[in-house]
């Protein structure tokens, strides 16, 4: 065989797997926004609870305001924000893993299984369309938190929102690929832990609150949590008008972390449904 | 055998020694069988005889405990990607998302498949399988004979060389499960296909399977054609034959004791 032959023959196979692949991560894109087209209650489903959470948590703050006769308004600052990051984190890991469960719900899944779609292809899919998701609901709820709370959340956290959303981003996609590899393994007994998990770490992310308020052993804890350093950053942001880049390098190194190991666990789950003979029997039980 | 060279002499599918034990029972005991291109094996038992388990295998979902399953001469295990693009499937019990249109499902799996020309594709399909008034319906809204034939419409997109299909018919009135078998067996004989077909309905199974392969408790009990299996059975119906192998409790080499 004569490499200088091989080569461009290698590199046009190459150029066609990448073209078909985002093909197919088109096509998943698509098979979710269909899903908008004709279900007004599942679009009216994306905005409506974080607008309430959003209702709740800013009149909170107003509270707070008002009767700390606006000495606490930096806290009151925090909790709107920390209510946006912590919605951008549970929609991003929700679009990861109700992407993947609803092929499961419509039983498709097998159709999809069978097919030339790669599982990185659909886990990309489901993490774009969650990202269209998130855009949407954190333009809406800074909007909203701009008119009726006259909070500015890109005025406040100015260029630093870039790296800490997107390290929210990634920590919700890797939350995503675990919680979805715990529906492959056990079927529709584990998809309670879809809503769960996230709400397992709410409280170890130091969301509402400093890390320093946690207690030293849970901090220890707290610490090995990319959300942490995210939501420790944004407060800094709002002391001091500027974030130290630890938080979101530390943040982004744990989310390789994260990412790595979920992938693992995923390909984990994966072996065991196929050999327990779980995979074709998704959606079925 | 490469991918590429897929001919009528050799066989498309190979089952060798399968075997699949789940915690305390024995879904498959070796298992062996091929499937040639260009023919139609019926693959027949009754329920929890091992056909499903069967299929999973071929299509790469279920590891065999021992044994190999090659398709194209590829392990599905290992393969899936490349051999899912000249294989498809339908069964009974798999649907497409009942929440999209008949044409954006099938829009949906052209692209996954990598269709040329697929708005063509799918209409010729849609008039194929007489259900071409239905493109914009909503998937969910059609009844369970139109679904049936929509996901056979999915499973040809790809001009698969190889269809395994678990019970087409399953949910078919006479008229149309007879209409689906001839155009099944049309699209057969045009494209050469190898088609792995199981059902409960052996009248059908007379009708459509060029061979067949009985099973029962995850064993082949008999192999042949049709007429060479009622024979051996001293049946004249393939029905009988599958009554006296669920009825009998030790069964060799085609003959019930």
């Amino acid at each position: 065989m004569n490499p200088a032959l091989d080569k461009p023959i290698r590199t046009s196979h190459v150029i066609g797997e990448v073209s078909e692949s985002f093909s197919r991560i088109r096509a998943m894109i698509l098979r979710y926004l269909f899903l908008h087209k004709r279900s007004l209650p599942r679009t009216f489903e994306i905005v409506f609870w974080p607008i309430m959470e959003l209702f709740v948590w800013g009149f909170v703050s107003v509270y707070i305001q008002n009767v700390s006769h606006n000495t606490l308004s930096k806290i009151a600052m925090s909790l709107i924000n920390a209510m946006i990051f912590w919605d951008i984190l549970y929609r991003s890991q929700q679009g990861v893993s109700i992407s993947f469960i609803e092929d499961i719900w419509t039983q498709n899944i097998v159709n999809l299984l069978i097919s030339p779609l790669k599982i990185w292809e659909w886990v990309t899919a489901a993490a774009l369309y969650g990202m269209i998701k998130t855009s949407l609901i954190t333009l809406i709820l800074a909007t909203i938190a701009f008119f009726l709370y006259q909070f500015n959340l890109v005025g406040i956290l100015q260029i630093s929102i870039i790296p800490l959303i997107f390290n929210l981003l990634l920590f919700g996609w890797a939350l995503g690929i675990f919680t979805s590899s715990l529906v492959i393994r056990w079927g529709h007994a584990a998809e309670a832990l879809i809503w769960g998990v996230p709400f397992l770490i709410q409280p170890l992310s130091a969301i509402f609150y400093p890390l320093s308020v946690l207690p030293p052993w849970l901090q220890i804890i707290s610490k090995a949590l990319p959300s942490t350093y995210v939501f420790e950053g944004m407060r800094a942001v709002i002391q001091t008008g500027h974030m130290p880049s630890h938080y979101f390098l530390v943040g982004l190194g744990l989310n390789l972390i994260y990412f790595i190991l979920a992938g693992f666990f995923f390909q984990w789950m994966y072996g065991k449904a196929r050999s327990s003979g779980r995979l074709g029997r998704l959606g079925m039980d | 055998m490469p991918i590429n060279s897929v001919n009528q002499n050799h066989p498309s599918v190979i089952a060798k020694n399968l075997c699949k034990d789940y915690p305390g029972t024995r879904a498959l005991d070796h298992l062996s069988f091929t499937l040639n291109q260009g023919e139609i094996l019926g693959l027949l038992g009754p329920n929890g005889a091992g056909k499903t388990t069967a299929i999973h295998i071929l299509l790469g979902l279920l590891t065999p405990t021992s044994g190999e399953a090659l398709v194209f001469g590829l392990s599905p295990l290992k393969n899936r990607q490349v051999i899912s693009k000249r294989l498809n499937f339908s069964s009974a019990y798999v649907q497409l998302p009942s929440n999209l249109k008949v044409a954006e499902n099938l829009l949906i799996f052209s692209k996954i498949y990598g269709v040329k020309k697929f708005n063509q594709k799918i209409d010729y399909l849609l008039e194929l399988f007489d259900i071409a008034d239905l493109k914009n319906r909503i998937t969910g809204a059609l009844s369970s004979g139109e679904k049936t034939r929509l996901n056979l419409c999915k499973a040809l997109l790809n001009d698969p060389q190889v269809l395994l299909l678990d019970e087409p018919t399953a949910s078919l009135d006479p008229e149309m499960a007879d209409t689906v078998r001839k155009t099944l067996q049309k699209i057969q004989q045009e494209r050469n296909i190898g088609i792995l077909y199981t059902s409960h309905n052996m009248p059908e199974v007379e009708e459509i399977c060029d061979r067949v392969l009985f099973i029962h408790e995850g064993r082949t009990i008999a192999e042949g054609t049709p007429e060479t299996i009622m024979k051996n059975f001293e049946t004249n119906t393939l029905e009988q034959v599958f009554i006296k192998i669920v009825r009998s409790g030790d069964i060799i080499s085609g003959k019930s004791t």
